[in-house]
């Protein structure tokens, strides 16, 4: 594959390590599945599982009560089918709702006592890809340091979190980044005061079902004034058989701190369809700074739509304190059905939320994603940036709210929104929502569909690339503006996702 | 050396036939120029012998060194060699220039089973060969085409062509929007890259090019046809007295 040709690489870069960059194309590179022994709770959701899961966790009776509140408010929902996507109805008492690998009954003290087989799992993983991606001259790699750039790892495996990496040094900085079961345990007080304060138990289905049974996840807490000294990221694995993944994340940024987050996530094939219902908060405090990157590469089912994971997702910034920022940025590339829309509530004055999103569908895949942001308060400012990609007979729906409330005076939101459409039997939607209530906002929205240019194409294939190269190069270019959001752990692994998962979208 | 015999081609979604036999041998080694009036079928002749979609070829053949061109997709054609400077550059939005370039040649090299070029050696290449078309190091950064002006796009493309290295080298008007100096610096260009094993098909309608790139035969298309062949001298006779004379010649 040539997707790290279409990298500028830096002179004197070794090619040893560009070439071993490049090995790692293919088709779906992570679909292959780990064996290893199980434990189960059994299938189905029921206050006894919820309560089960609680235990598992060793959790204080607060937080199984908190479950329980939220188990008996999902069973009076209905699943929400506004989205434009389409699906077979889920049996939801047809899933396991906690899965744990058997080595992971005593909790390990860190990565050493991890079964060797999980660590050989994420290794394939490609974690950590830092080295690789600054040797091989990833734009901005030469802004690290000499030794190179840490990233700390949480890793979550089916329904637990199996070790975090680096936790002595982030303690050092009192950085807090632990799995959330664990600071549910250590850092109550804190848990308590964010947990649901961003999205409520009772925002959708999906975030209730998810306050109920959610098995594991990460937690971040940056002190005031620190920087967060590495890049934090969470590797998300479903391994196990019809078997839901139900994370929650919790990020505080308090005052005057900074953290950038990385989460990427991969599924093994399998022609059942799995059920991912993420719950993201995100809250930052006066002056603070979070940026959050996704690279969504679950597994999106084979070219007939068989298989693949239903990725229905809340995620929610509150940028509670004055001058406070949120950055979004998304390769959402995998999963059969995605229902994510990241969003921004910009409560305090001069707050500012970003979103940056690449979408690609491909063969029989349906997203329907976008974002929302909501100004609140006195100039806050807002910028999308959504490059939705559709190939196959795929459906990609772009969904976002700009929401301007009273109080919200001289907010300012640009949103830039463009479809790229490879063959004609795919669509692309724009469903903008707009609603200004107040006279000194400004919206402003721009949005372009286009197709892939045969002019463009022809002339890459004239000099020498094959079509797909060709259309990778092209998508890459149409991308650019997404790509160069993303923090350089990721942008590489981007590019080659874009790649591969438009294999087979033309010819 | 590329022969094309009795070439005819129409347009695949209309009935309209463009070229109409066309007959042409580029030797080796040699620079034959092709001139004639506006749509004649020039253009149309370099889209066909690259690969270009749309077209149907009803009869005719085009060999590049003993292979036939027409059967190869677009990309095998340009890794056997062929290599087209277009009429109008197009423009890839977010790609750098030099991504492109190193994607291209490492393409070629990959599809004729050589070795990919190093990221170091590819460096000193492209700025040794974008130095001699004063092509800065910003154009290099900037996505392909995207803002440049008509010569730039112009330049851009030879300097494609001299990191590309192709045996036979279609020119499709690459002297038409070049300012005096400009068209000296791609004459150049072209002088530097002449030699006995790559051949030239140079595309022109002025005398002024040939000036700089002495051809060694001269063509004169019409009507999806070669209809008068000739040395340098018959430029200088379609510059002083444009095409009446000879179309009626042959008529
Ligand atoms: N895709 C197309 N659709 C319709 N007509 C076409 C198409 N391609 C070529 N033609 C026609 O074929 C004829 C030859 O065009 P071509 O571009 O090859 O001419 P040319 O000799 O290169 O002209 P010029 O000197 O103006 O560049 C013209 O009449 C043109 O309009
Ligand atoms: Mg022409």
């Amino acid at each position: 594959m040539s997707v790290l040709d279409t990298t500028e690489v830096k002179e004197g870069v070794d090619q040893e390590t560009v070439d071993a960059v490049r090995e790692v194309g293919g088709k779906y590179k992570y679909g292959w599945e780990t064996e290893i022994e199980m434990d189960y709770a059994p299938k189905g959701v029921n206050p006894d599982i919820v309560r089960l899961i609680s235990e598992k966790n060793e959790e204080p009776e607060w937080m199984t009560e908190w479950r329980l509140q939220a188990f008996a408010r999902w069973e009076k929902m209905t699943e929400p089918e506004w989205a434009m996507v389409d699906y077979p109805k889920i049996d939801y008492q047809d899933v396991y709702y906690y899965a744990s690998p058997k080595s992971m009954a005593e909790k390990p003290k860190s990565l050493d006592d991890v079964d060797p087989k999980l660590l050989e799992t994420y290794k394939k993983l490609g974690i950590p890809l830092k080295e690789q991606m600054i040797l091989a001259g990833v734009e901005g790699a030469e802004d690290a340091p000499a030794e190179g750039r840490k990233v700390a790892v949480d890793a979550v495996f089916d329904s637990v979190s199996v070790g975090t990496t680096f936790q002595a040094e982030l303690k050092k900085a009192g950085v807090i980044f632990c799995s959330i079961s664990e600071a549910i345990r250590e850092h109550p007080e804190l848990v308590k005061k964010y947990l649901g304060s961003v999205v409520p138990v009772t925002d959708n289905y999906f975030a209730t079902l998810n306050s109920a049974v959610f098995s594991d996840g990460s937690f971040v807490y940056v002190p005031p004034g620190v920087r967060c000294p590495m890049e934090l990221s969470t590797y998300f694995r479903i391994n196990a058989e019809n078997t839901g993944q139900f994370e929650r994340t919790l990020i505080i940024a308090d005052k005057g701190s900074y953290v950038s987050y990385l989460e990427g996530c991969t599924a093994p094939m399998r022609d059942t369809n799995q059920l991912h219902a993420a719950v993201v908060e995100l809250v930052a405090l006066e002056d603070a700074e979070i940026k959050y990157s996704t690279v969504q590469n679950w597994y999106p089912g084979d070219e007939n739509g068989v298989g693949g994971i239903y990725n229905f997702v809340t995620k929610r910034a509150d940028c509670r304190g004055d001058r406070s920022k949120v950055m979004w940025t998304q390769v959402e590339t995998g999963s059969a059905v995605t229902w994510k829309y990241p969003s921004c509530i910009l409560r305090g004055n001069e707050s500012q939320g970003e979103f940056y999103s690449i979408a690609i569908a491909n063969n029989m895949q349906q997203a329907d994603t976008g974002t929302k942001m909501v100004h609140l308060g006195k100039n806050t400012k807002s910028r999308i940036v959504s490059k939705g990609i559709s190939a196959g007979k795929a459906q990609n729906t772009y969904r976002g709210l700009v929401s301007m409330h009273p109080k919200a005076q001289n907010g300012r939101n640009y949103t830039q929104c463009d479809s790229l459409l490879i063959g004609d039997k795919c669509g692309a939607h724009t469903v903008p929502y707009i609603e200004v209530k107040n006279n000194s906002s400004r919206v402003e929205h721009e949005a372009t569909t286009s197709k892939v240019d045969d002019d463009q194409l022809f002339y890459c294939r004239q000099r020498g690339m094959d079509e797909e190269e060709a259309v990778a190069l092209v998508v890459n270019g149409f991308c650019k503006d997404v790509l160069q959001a993303l923090p350089m752990e990721f942008a590489m692994e981007a590019q080659q996702l874009v790649a591969i998962s438009l294999e087979g979208s033309v010819g | 050396m590329l022969e094309i015999k009795n070439l005819h081609v129409k347009l695949e979604e209309e009935d309209k036939q463009i070229l109409k036999g066309v007959d042409l041998t580029v030797e080796t080694g040699k620079v034959h120029a092709i001139m004639g009036p506006n749509g004649s079928g020039k253009s149309t002749l370099s889209y066909v012998l690259s690969g270009k979609d749309g077209y149907d070829v009803t009869d005719g053949e085009a060999v590049l060194d003993g292979e036939d061109v027409l059967e190869m997709e677009p990309e095998e054609r340009a890794a056997a060699g062929l290599f087209l400077a277009f009429q109008y550059p197009v423009e890839i939005p977010g790609v750098g220039n030099m991504t492109f370039l190193r994607t291209a040649v490492n393409a070629q090299r990959k599809a004729r089973g050589e070795e990919e070029m190093s990221a170091a050696d590819f460096l000193k290449f492209v700025r040794e060969k974008a130095k001699s078309l004063k092509i800065d190091a910003d154009m290099l950064k900037r996505p392909v085409n995207v803002g440049f002006s008509g010569g730039e796009k112009k330049r851009n493309e030879i300097l494609q062509m001299a990191m590309l290295e192709p045996k036979m080298c279609i020119l499709d008007e690459t002297d038409s929007g070049l300012d005096v100096d400009a068209m000296k610096l791609v004459a150049e260009g072209v002088n530097a890259l002449r030699s006995e094993g790559r051949s030239f098909l140079v595309i022109t309608h002025y005398q002024r090019l040939l000036d700089h790139i002495k051809p060694d035969v001269v063509h004169i298309m019409a009507d999806g046809r070669i209809v008068k062949t000739g040395g340098p001298e018959l430029a200088l006779e379609v510059e002083t007295n444009g095409y009446a004379d000879i179309l009626a010649e042959v008529a």
